[in-house]
């Protein structure tokens, strides 16, 4: 898919962040954003995955370690057609397949059950391990948050995956540099994550820019060529990227927009996509 | 009366996993450091392609096992209960509870009999911890046969199940022909109308050896054997209540969230009797030698001979 798809892509699942979340009155905008390419990316263009075998044993599996930017990663799946975008607005409410964190028994596409920070990386290492001992082809990614490093057992994790040597795993972080309580390096200071990730035995791959697919598809495609070791993609970000208020602000890690900031929000979206249209 | 034989349930969760591995390649075993304790080096030595070595890292092991069982494998993820239910609870709620994976936990020196090691490796809330987790079974074994049972049982369930294995060596107790492990059912040894003994685990023994004792004193205890924790065999033990109206329960555990309680909140609810739950009272071990501490704890057939004395 060449990147003026895949970029007219993303910007539907910003729209469909916005929609869900301010439909939920609820949620986490900002990382859902920062992440809204790496999404796009992994479902269409780098993962074998097929909505209409969503269980196909030989299939890529994608783990949201960090599980509250859930509002992305579905908007990412409704586009890609696992479940109708209509759902999205759903999104939190009682009964709905959209929980607010990723569900893997009841929402078509999820490979497994997250939101509690550090544990999506440990099941995505299980995965890759069993792929390793079945000998099948499949490859494991799985994207955390850079205030997410922060628990001990995402370091456990790597551990056991350097030491497993499992180049069939790919470990994304997105390093947009805020977290709750502010930014990471003023809550507790994760850096270098780079050297950090080096130490535990991975490859890693800075990305400057982790909003551009040109800089992403380089970057999975050098993990794709690495053999021997784990993968880890560290790639800058913006926080709230694409909707301009929300950039680089903390308060729309967990705050949904209002009616309001809804409007201006899709009205920019809309506009974005139109120029990706005129172009 | 001749030797009875004595053997250690996590020995036997070793060797179950052993036997069963060779007629199904989709059982795998991870363990945290402690193979040659949990026994799982059993396993190892056999099968050691399918036997992942963590290090000393609980909660991930508990994230590992939950990976493996999505992508199909049948994992059996061991430590000790203070770790595998104590450090590891919120990976084993979220990452194996909560999508109701097929993981299987074997969680070996739970309770005081660590003995030696003292108050920090023995588990004494482990039951009552996993007892919360919605759709967890728990299976606490009372010797050598009925754990070999209860990992098969464990292994033919489709969903997380929480097996609880001792370090001591207890009694073989469940060496008739006639044995046979339920999932969920209760097992009466033992017949009686004056009052009830419900045990579970390595209490079990002990608590027919106190029967044996009261009934010389005239006084006829049934003793069950309640192996599975969760789900409870309500059923045997409203019974039990209804006919015999008094309960006593033993478990090597505290007395908060265990048998005790699980057993006393059915009959409050469903057959309110008098009741009496032996177990440890809401406080820490200590080091010392298992069978010294059972009897200190009150949980030997002496220490149920006497409360059951008291409570009549």
């Amino acid at each position: 898919m060449d990147k003026r798809n895949l970029q007219k892509i993303a910007n539907e699942v910003r729209k469909g962040i916005i929609l869900s979340t301010h439909s939920a009155k609820a949620g986490h905008p900002g990382g859902s954003l920062s992440a809204a390419e790496v999404f796009t990316y992994l479902y269409f263009e780098e993962m074998n995955v097929d909505p209409g075998n969503e269980k196909a044993p030989d299939r890529d599996r994608f783990v949201l370690s960090k599980g509250h930017t859930a509002p992305g990663l579905y908007a990412a799946l409704a586009q890609k057609g696992f479940f109708s975008t209509d759902t999205l607005s759903t999104l939190r409410q009682i009964g709905s397949i959209l929980q607010g964190h990723p569900d893997m028994k009841h929402i078509p596409g999820i490979d497994m059950s997250s939101g509690s920070l550090g544990q999506g990386i440990s099941a995505a290492v299980g995965m890759a391990l069993a792929a390793k001992m079945d000998g099948r082809s499949y490859r494991t990614y799985t994207l955390l948050g850079d205030g997410e490093i922060q628990e001990g057992q995402v370091w456990e994790a790597a551990m056991l995956a350097g030491h497993h040597k499992l180049d069939n795993l790919v470990v994304i972080v997105d390093n947009n540099g805020l977290q709750i309580d502010g930014a990471i390096d003023e809550v507790c200071s994760p850096y270098p994550i780079d050297k950090k990730f080096e130490a535990f035995n991975f490859h890693v791959i800075n990305v400057a820019d982790g909003n551009d697919f040109d800089q992403l598809q380089s970057a999975f495609s050098e993990a794709r060529a690495t053999k021997g070791m784990p993968t880890a993609i560290v790639m800058k970000t913006v926080k709230g990227k694409g909707v301009s208020f929300m950039e680089n602000q903390v308060a729309w890690h967990g705050t949904a927009p209002n009616d309001e900031q809804y409007a201006l929000a899709m009205a920019e979206l809309e506009k974005a996509g139109e120029a990706l249209c005129q172009k | 009366m001749s030797e009875v034989k004595k053997i250690a349930t996590r020995e036997s969760y070793g060797n179950a996993l052993v036997e069963l591995a060779g007629q199904d390649d989709r059982i795998v075993v991870l363990d945290a450091d402690l193979a040659a304790a949990t026994k799982t080096s059993t396993f190892k030595k056999a099968y050691p392609k399918r036997f992942i070595d963590c290090g000393i890292a609980e909660g991930n092991m508990m994230g590992v096992a939950a990976g493996l069982a999505c992508a199909g494998k049948i994992p059996f993820a061991s430590s000790f209960a203070m770790f595998a239910a104590g450090r590891a609870f919120e990976q084993v709620r979220n990452s194996i509870g909560y999508p109701r994976l097929n993981v299987k936990i074997g969680a070996t020196h739970a309770g005081i009999s660590v003995g030696e090691d003292g108050a920090t490796h023995q588990c004494n809330e482990d039951i009552a911890l996993m007892r919360t987790i919605p759709g967890m079974t728990i299976i606490n074994p009372a010797d050598d046969v009925e754990a070999r049972a209860a990992v098969k049982a464990a292994y033919a369930h489709n969903g997380p199940v929480y097996m609880r294995f001792g370090r001591l060596a207890v009694p073989v107790i469940n060496d008739s022909p006639n044995y046979s492990f339920e999932l969920g059912k209760g097992i009466t040894l033992k017949d009686g109308k004056d009052l009830t003994i419900i045990a579970t685990g390595l209490c079990v023994s002990y608590a027919l050896e106190a029967a044996r004792r009261l009934a010389r004193d005239g006084i006829n205890a049934r003793v069950i054997n309640i192996h599975t924790i969760k789900p409870l065999d309500e059923e045997l033990i409203i019974r039990a209540a209804k006919e015999t109206g008094k309960i006593v329960t033993v478990e090597e555990h505290s007395v908060i969230g265990g048998l005790g309680s699980a057993v006393c909140e059915c009959l409050s609810e469903h057959c309110p009797c008098r009741t009496l739950r032996i177990g440890v009272n809401d406080v820490f071990g200590e080091s010392g030698p298992a069978v010294k501490l059972l009897a200190k704890y009150g949980l030997d057939e002496n220490g149920i001979y006497t409360k059951v004395k008291a409570f009549l």
